[in-house]
């Protein structure tokens, strides 16, 4: 177990290298920083001054060794185009993406299971034909498609929920939430579902497919015939089978909704990291960049990390074979 | 005496296809005494496993039971359904499948999976559910049963998770257990304990068991009474005895011509020429007529029904000509 644990997390070191180096050669190498940082008319000796004080003489091995270590320490860099601290705004900016990313997941996952389970279950019966021709919808229809028409009915015409914005949010240390404002929630809805929605569908699907596979097994015969109830056959034997590809996926599907925010967000214009790396693109301002490109590589890794983890959790011969251990 | 602990009334099994219905299993009847071990033979496809299935009401639909009747000590239970039915799986009739590797949930501690079972169907607190587990490991020859009981599926080999596919079968004491092919996915070397375990245990509760197999030298071994099933048919049932030493169905006499006489290994049913019709193409008459080396005329036009001979029952017409030698 702490072998396998040790592992994965070597693993995820070089992950994170990888990305680290992508993001050095992004930041040091895409137009000259020098340029970015002075005035249009500052002197040669300024500029030729600055370079040496910012390091950029140095081997490139020492520059990137010093890129990591100031990564490391949450150092970015300072933004070509707001002068602030890069960690200053995406600090700002992160709880925005993280909650709106976390209320999606939610969303998906809450829907999609019991929806899988349930397609799974009743193959044949009308109300699962209805959910899976509304689950192609969701798989078919562009996340930017989908945030308009929501927008469209539910604050344009319907006007329960607002088209733009986080509502009021409250500060707690570093961390401003939406989630304890009952403006901050409802603006979180339409968004949420927005982005959630294809995974929803995605894992409903999924969740189907395995549920079917699982019940043809002969172990779900076998529990049948000791006479155990439906719900444990279905709940307890059938559905934990299920878990492990549902989990690799639910893993993947997070990561994609973090990068995927970008959109929602500038279709809700929510104030996240994915509007902010809209601009930074715009106005071609590489740290932010580079910064952000770090820190959606970090929670994939981190998110990987807890799949892995929650495979171990959910099955035993995993377990028992990455510990070496057979009895 | 006591009636049968099973009694199964011109059970018919049928599978509504698009090609029309196909009859899987067709009119058979045969009774179990408590602590008696039926044997059912044939060939790959005979319906075995249908008829096993249909007795425990686990047929997948469109599969169903077209007709006849099954009775549990007495009680119909064929057209029984939902939570009535599942009362009695587990509970009155136990169930072992063929595979050991796949019967057992992988993720769920093999301890875990009794104390469910038992718990489903007795009034038991989990203390007592899991001392009772920890005798029924010990009973069917688990080492160290106590220890056991935490271990998971993947940790036990074929034969020591045969075991535990047994206890669970057994552990809320039920009348009768359907075991099919419970030996055919073991090692040779193990499938002789496996089916004396079955024997001893079912005879010491006098539990009922019906004996799937396709193995002649198990059923002779084992078994008190013997149903040869052939296309979904009974074509001899009687006392292991009369059936392997003095054999009236041409179809058993030709399974009884492939038990090597001295210790061979080829126990399997294939030296008759031809093989089994698929359900979609049973011939008119007798369904062994294209195989039978005495096949007359009567056979390719009318399916010939059970008579006795001695105490065995055979459905051919070459029995029912001969003259009826007694009842039982
Ligand atoms: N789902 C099904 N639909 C149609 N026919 C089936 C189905 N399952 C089994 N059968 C047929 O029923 C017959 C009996 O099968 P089975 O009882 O499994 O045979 P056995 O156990 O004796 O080998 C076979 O001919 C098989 O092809
Ligand atoms: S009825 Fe005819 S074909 Fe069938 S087994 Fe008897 S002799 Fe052979
Ligand atoms: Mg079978």
């Amino acid at each position: 177990m702490l072998a396998f644990a040790i592992r994965r997390l070597i693993e995820a070191a070089f992950v994170m290298l990888t990305v680290a180096l992508l993001s050095f050669v992004l930041f040091r190498f895409v137009g000259d920083p020098i340029n970015q940082i002075v005035s249009q008319d500052a002197s040669l000796e300024e500029r030729i001054r600055l370079r040496e004080d910012l390091g950029l003489n140095d081997p490139i091995p020492v520059q990137f060794g010093r890129f990591v270590w100031k990564a490391m320490n949450l150092d970015f860099g300072v933004s070509y185009q707001v002068k602030q601290p890069v960690i200053t705004i995406l600090m700002d900016r992160f709880p925005a993406t993280l909650e709106l990313a976390f209320a999606a997941a939610l969303f998906a996952i809450a829907i999609g299971i019991p929806m899988g389970v349930y397609t799974g279950i009743h193959r044949h019966s009308m109300l699962s034909k209805w959910f899976l021709s509304i689950s192609l919808i969701g798989i078919s229809l562009p996340t930017f498609l989908i945030g308009i028409l929501l927008i469209y009915v539910f604050a344009v015409k319907l006007g329960w929920l607002p088209s733009y914005g986080r509502g009021e949010t409250v500060k707690i240390g570093f961390w401003k939430t939406g989630l304890l404002t009952w403006s901050g929630l409802k603006a979180l809805i339409l968004p949420a579902i927005t982005l959630g929605l294809f995974q929803m569908t995605l894992i409903t699907r999924l969740v189907r497919s395995e549920m079917l596979e699982v019940l043809r097994t002969d172990y779900i015969k076998f529990a049948r015939a000791r006479g155990l109830s439906n719900r444990a056959v279905y709940f307890g034997h059938a559905l934990k089978n299920t878990l492990v590809p549902v989990v690799t996926i639910i893993g993947l599907q997070v990561g994609a909704i973090i990068a995927f925010a970008i959109i929602t967000e500038t279709v809700f214009q929510w104030p996240g990291m994915g509007l902010l790396f809209i601009k930074s693109v715009q106005t071609a301002d590489i740290p932010v960049m580079s910064a952000y490109l770090l820190l959606v590589a970090f929670m994939f890794v981190v998110i990987n990390f807890i799949v892995d983890l929650l495979y171990v959790a959910i099955d035993p011969r995993i377990r028992l074979a990455g510990s070496g251990a057979g009895h | 005496m006591t009636g049968p602990v099973l009694s199964v009334r011109n059970l018919r099994v049928e599978f509504p296809t698009r090609h029309g219905t196909l009859r899987a299993v067709d009119d058979i009847s045969f009774d179990i005494a408590a602590g008696e071990v039926l044997g059912v033979v044939g060939e790959s496809g005979a319906g075995k496993s249908m008829t096993g299935t249909a007795v425990i009401g686990l047929l997948e639909p469109p599969g169903r039971i077209a007709g006849g009747e099954v009775r549990l000590k007495g009680q119909r239970i064929d057209n029984l359904a939902g939570e009535a039915l599942r009362r009695i799986r587990g509970r009155r009739i136990g169930m072992v499948f063929q595979d050991p590797l796949t019967s057992l949930n992988p993720l769920y501690r093999v301890g875990e999976q009794i104390i469910e079972t038992m718990r489903t169907h007795l009034p038991m607190s989990e203390a007592q559910a899991r001392r009772r587990a920890i005798e029924l490991l010990s009973e069917v020859g688990i080492q160290g049963a106590s220890d056991r009981l935490d271990s998971y599926p993947h940790q036990f080999s074929g034969g020591m998770r045969q075991r535990v596919v047994l206890a669970l079968a057994l552990c809320a004491e039920p009348e009768l257990i359907v075991a099919d092919e419970p030996t055919t996915a073991l090692d040779v070397s193990i499938q002789a304990q496996i089916i004396q375990l079955i024997k001893r245990l079912c005879r010491e509760r006098g539990t009922a068991v019906m004996l799937i197999t396709h193995d002649m030298g198990v059923i002779a071994e084992t078994a008190d009474r013997v149903a040869v099933m052939y296309a979904g048919r009974i074509a001899e049932i009687g006392q292991v005895a009369d059936v392997v030493q003095r054999p009236s169905h041409p179809y058993t006499k030709g399974l009884m011509g492939s038990i090597p006489t001295l210790e061979g290994s080829e126990t399997r049913l294939v030296q008759i020429p031809g093989s089994m019709p698929r359900l979609t193409a049973i011939p008119q008459g007798c369904a062994f007529n294209p195989r039978c080396p005495q096949a007359f005329a009567r056979c390719f036009l009318e399916q010939p029904a059970a008579v006795f001979v001695g105490r065995s029952e055979v459905a051919c017409w070459l029995a029912s000509a001969t003259p009826v030698q007694g009842t039982p």
